[in-house]
């Protein structure tokens, strides 16, 4: 099985989702750079964070205009799996791939720190080996995460089990006292109905070795690979 | 040509009859322009060269000293450490966003130019005290600029400092720091060599921002310079992200000869200087540099300071390799000239000439000044300090809890938060602790990066407080599990041109070269920036220390963070109850004065020594050096990062406060499990060190007992509290 | 101004809207590179784009004149950098 990271003008993740998936996890992983238009032999697609066009415009808006992104949309049609991290998150939303919006975090300022987030929806390619309700020490590095979606779409959502990550706190409590950005009801991550597209705001490719202290991501990346090894999720 | 124009470029009449010399004529308006800026002092360390020649710069390390855009140190391996730091104050005074942001963009510049990637990023930030929404409002948008920066083009920002004092009310100062990693077989050097090879400008195009910012950063801040429109510019950190990806990339095609970013003085240092480094000239046609304003004049190119360019030496008929790079990350680039061997800088416009100077002329051959200096009055009269008018508190608890909640003491988080200091996934130490450290990848390796500066003590005796400054920086990689290698130095100070300013200069330099030498730590590379000044007072004098060091084994990393319950708690070195120059003294006691710390450099070695060999054989779990607020602050700051207490007494002789809260130096606590502690003590008895035992580590409150009496007994979540909400609530 | 309205009682309200944009020498990143999309988008003939910021604001003035003024002084003071930024506005009776 072969992972892709797609490399935009300003991804800085890149590198980072790389070393994850092909040192610390041992897969083979290929960078795929924007312009490229062949997805074949991909199994995963990475959009990692970064400032795709500096998010000059708005975050992600530009980037999703790459020539890559027509094949990425293909890709999650075939019912592949996406993960959109951070700037990928926002890509994604901009691509309408995922529903809802990322804004400005509610203090105007740009957070950096290593947060809970609560496992909502562990049926998903990326979350099959979590609990539900399991809690997941995981950085966030975003001045854009501020989840926003009207309210039928939300209800919906609700429904269909696309959220699957809450800021919470340490003991899982999801209360607006632990939500760092104002996102609406304290997402951090959402899917889209058919749950192979993934965006998410806290970086699990940050803390996946006993260095970094922390390596609580590792298990979204093995939830991948159990995914597309035929571990499935049900229904 | 009007008489008085070498006087509008700030060169003097002396230093005009000299260009005349050296051209053996009259120079025409645009020549004058290319001394004027650079023989400015910021291009040409005209005042600081002398004095900088103080500065021990070599040792078996050092694979680059000063004089390259950065230094390099050896860290084995075939590998390196390249960094540098560099000032930005004045433009951070006028416009403190984009003035941070293009100080950070300058410097990440000057290391990958030496063919290094980039991997961590650090600052020394100084501002008034936050009584008023000016200084507020200088230091909210600084940080945001330096995040902004940072942050967008993905290198971690991982550490430095931010003081508030008086002194920098009108006059801030932004110090930005970076740091690489190479490979010794990538270096790469400002040179041009080889007649006939290409000179290209790649990046940016070129407009008016920034014009003049040379002698911009040379005039004394006045309402005027308020005024000055045209000498700040936009980051654009896209663009430079792009640029440093391209740029690496293109080092690795081998056909660049040599490369050089441009900073200050634009074209004409980064010509002039690559041409004079290589013992050659140049011959460029400013008609071919991409602009994005019209109407421009070859002067203006030649100055203009547009950020995010570089320029490029190119060996002769693989230009077109370099066009396909850029091109392929959406960047610009252009052949602008050829390498000559006349060493002459010649410049055309659309082919005819307009300038012609020897290239060593500009960047070699600024006249060098030995300033006057003399001590000034008010050295004698801070001296004094009478400990009899200053009472002793009664409640120790308060004035350790006023400290914490002291802006120069209380944590940082506010600002570190907003920089991305995890992007690169290779932070092993976050901010907050002693210094940073970061793993070296594909290697059982990391380094520790620090700067450090106390510029109370470095006004209150500019010597020691500058030996202080390199001796602090030092220990706080030691108590990380690090070997010190190397310094860079952010030399900031006021107007050179008054004796008392450059005495200050002059004793900071000796004082740090003597820790330098002592410490086997040489300078590597540096920064002085002059005329930090309102019209009404300098800044203190402030020599910023960046250093490096390497830590052999990942598993030597040792944080501030007192870890396990019933672990002993020990001091190496001695407690003096120094409180003269203490942040205790000026914030219980509003005062800035007295003898500061004693250093002694081979007590300092010792101490460091000590600790570094007791964490390498695994017997230290943590490390904390105590500055600023003195052993309580320190203790207490173990306690909260670990999140755990500890209960310890100590006594002697001393006032009670002055034991708690004075600064002396070359003191590192250390906690060792009971197991390990006859070790230590037998190591510490080896190298010479006093170890004092001082309690343990455990339950929920510290407390600290002084001749058997206890005064200070907090729980360490209320100390917390106060420590890492403080800075958070004036802000906010 | 409390004099005047405490003379008159009449107060007016405004509706202002401050332009505040890069100075033309200033070089534009965030403009740049949406130009550069535009053209990599085949939206060809596009010149130059400059981005900036606009703010609107409710004024409780007694004259238009001093509306005006006001609202001058906090371009100056804290809506504009005029060191890199310059500022338009208008201003329309409501």
């Amino acid at each position: 099985m072969k992972f892709g990271v797609v490399v935009f003008p300003g991804s800085n993740c890149d590198i980072d989702c790389y070393h994850a998936l092909r040192d610390v996890m041992g897969q083979p992983t290929e960078y795929i750079w924007h312009k490229d238009r062949d997805l074949s032999g991909f199994d995963c697609i990475v959009l990692p964070g970064g400032f795709s066009y500096g998010d000059y415009l708005r975050c992600g808006a530009i980037a999703r205009f790459s020539p890559v992104m027509d094949k990425v949309i293909e890709f999650a049609d075939r019912g592949k799996p996406v993960i959109g991290i951070c700037n990928g998150f926002q890509i994604l939303t901009e691509a309408g791939l995922l529903p809802g919006t990322l804004l400005r975090n509610q203090n105007m300022k740009f957070i950096c720190e290593t947060i809970s987030v609560k496992v909502e929806n562990a049926n998903t390619p990326f979350t099959n080996l979590c609990e539900e309700g399991q809690v997941l020490n995981i950085p966030i590095a975003h001045g854009d995460g501020n989840y926003f979606v009207d309210d039928s779409t939300l209800e919906e959502m609700q429904v269909n089990g696309q959220i699957v990550f809450r800021y919470c706190g340490p003991d899982g409590q999801v209360i607006e006292g632990r939500n760092p950005n104002g996102s609406l009801k304290n997402i951090a991550g959402v899917c889209n109905k058919k749950r192979n597209v993934l965006g998410m705001m806290p970086h699990p490719e940050r803390c996946m070795e006993r260095i970094l202290n922390n390596e609580d991501g590792v298990i979204i990346f093995k939830s991948i690979i159990n995914y597309l090894e035929g571990g499935g999720i049900d229904g | 040509m009007d008489k008085d124009l070498y006087r509008k470029v700030g060169l003097t009449c002396d230093e005009y009859e000299k260009i005349k010399g050296i051209l053996g004529r009259e120079p025409n308006e645009l020549e004058i322009n290319l001394y004027g800026v650079m023989w400015s002092e910021h291009c040409s360390y005209k005042n600081s060269k002398p004095v900088l020649r103080m500065f021990p710069t070599s040792g078996e390390r050092v694979l680059q000293g000063p004089g390259e855009n950065a230094g390099i140190v050896d860290i084995g391996d075939n590998m390196a450490v390249v960094m540098k730091i560099e000032s930005h104050n004045h433009p951070s005074a006028v416009e403190p966003y984009q003035g941070a942001a293009t100080g950070v963009g300058g410097i990440i510049r000057d290391i990958f130019t030496m063919g290094a990637r980039p991997i961590a990023s650090l600052n020394s930030l100084r501002f008034g005290e936050l009584d008023n929404s000016r200084t507020k409002y200088l230091f909210e948008h600084v940080v945001a600029g330096i995040a902004g920066y940072g942050n967008c083009i993905g290198i971690p920002t991982v550490g430095g400092e931010v003081y508030f004092n008086d002194c920098y009310k009108g006059n801030p100062l932004v110090n930005a720091m970076c740091v690489g990693i190479i490979e010794h077989k990538d270096i790469k050097r400002g040179t041009a060599a080889g007649a006939g090879n290409a000179v290209m400008i790649v990046g940016a195009s070129t407009g008016r921002d920034g014009m003049g910012g040379a002698s911009f950063a040379s005039t004394e801040l006045t309402q005027e310079s308020q005024e000055n429109r045209s000498a700040v510019q936009v980051g654009d950190p896209f663009m430079e992200k792009l640029l440093l990806e391209a740029c690496l990339e293109l080092f690795q095609t081998g056909c660049v000869v040599g490369v050089q970013d441009l900073g200050a003085a634009g074209l004409t240092s980064a010509c002039s200087e690559t041409a004079s480094r290589g013992n050659s000239g140049m011959d460029i046609d400013v008609s071919l540099v991409p602009r994005r304003e019209a109407g421009m004049i070859p002067v203006e190119v030649m100055i203009s300071e547009s950020q995010e360019r570089m320029l490029v030496i190119v060996e002769k008929g693989r230009e077109d390799e370099v066009t396909a790079i850029f091109e392929k990350w959406g960047l610009h680039s252009s052949v602008i000239g050829r390498v000559t061997d006349d060493g002459m800088l010649t410049i055309r416009d659309k082919g005819v000439i307009v300038g012609q100077v020897p290239a060593k002329s500009l960047a070699d051959q600024a006249p060098v000044y030995h300033r006057e200096y003399r001590e000034p009055g008010y050295i004698e009269e801070r001296k004094t300090l009478d400990l009899n008018s200053i009472p002793i508190p009664e409640n120790m608890n308060e004035i350790l809890m006023q400290l914490l909640g002291s802006p120069n003491i209380a944590s940082k988080e506010w600002v570190y938060r907003q920089y991305d200091h995890m992007v690169r996934t290779c932070t092993a130490v976050t901010p907050g602790s002693d210094a940073a450290v970061i793993r070296i990848r594909g290697t059982r390796k990391a380094i520790a990066l620090t700067t450090d500066c106390n510029s109370r003590y470095c006004y209150l005796n500019p010597g020691v407080g500058g030996a202080i400054a390199i001796a602090e920086a030092a220990r706080n990689l030691v108590c990380s599990g690090a070997r010190p290698l190397a310094v860079t130095d952010g030399l900031n100070f006021g107007n050179p041109e008054k004796p008392e300013i450059f005495w200050q200069f002059r004793q900071s330099v000796s004082g740090m070269s003597d820790a330098c030498r002592a410490l086997g730590t040489p300078v590597i590379s540096g920064n002085v920036s002059f005329y930090n000044e309102t019209e009404t007072d300098a800044v203190f004098p402030t020599p910023i220390v960046g250093m490096v060091g390497l830590v052999e084994d990942v598993d030597h990393i040792t944080t501030q963070a007192f870890r396990d319950e019933g672990d002993v708690v020990l001091m190496l070195g001695v407690n003096k109850g120094e409180i003269g120059g203490s942040e205790y003294l000026k914030v219980i006691h509003g005062m800035e004065r007295g003898a500061v710390p004693e250093l002694d450099l081979q007590t300092e070695k010792k101490v460091q020594e000590c600790c570094l060999e007791g964490i390498r054989k695994g017997y230290v779990k943590s490390a904390h050096d105590c500055s600023e607020g003195g052993l309580a602050v320190a203790l207490a700051e173990c306690c909260i990062s670990g999140n755990i207490g500890a209960v310890v007494s100590c006594g002697d002789g001393l006032r009670k406060d002055a034991l708690l809260f004075g600064e002396s130096q070359s003191r590192i606590i250390i906690t060792t499990s009971p197991d390990d502690l006859a070790r230590v003590e037998e190591l510490a008895r080896k190298t010479g060190v006093d170890c004092l035992n001082m309690g343990h580590v455990g339950g929920s409150t510290l407390e600290v007992a002084i001749n058997g009496h206890k005064e200070i007994d907090l729980p360490v979540k209320d100390m917390e509290i106060q420590w890492r909400e403080a800075l958070k609530c004036i802000m906010e | 101004m409390r004099y005047w309205k405490d003379c008159w009682g009449v107060n007016s309200m405004y509706y202002a809207r401050v332009f505040i944009t890069l100075k033309k020498s200033i070089a534009d990143p965030q403009g740049n590179a949406i130009k550069e999309a535009l053209l990599s988008m085949k939206y060809d003939g596009v010149e130059d784009v400059r981005m900036g910021k606009l703010i609107e604001l409710k004024l409780e003035n007694p004259t238009r004149e001093e509306a005006e003024e006001n609202l001058k002084d906090m371009c100056e003071k804290l809506l504009a950098n005029t060191v890199i930024e310059d500022y338009s506005y208008e201003i329309l009776e409501v």
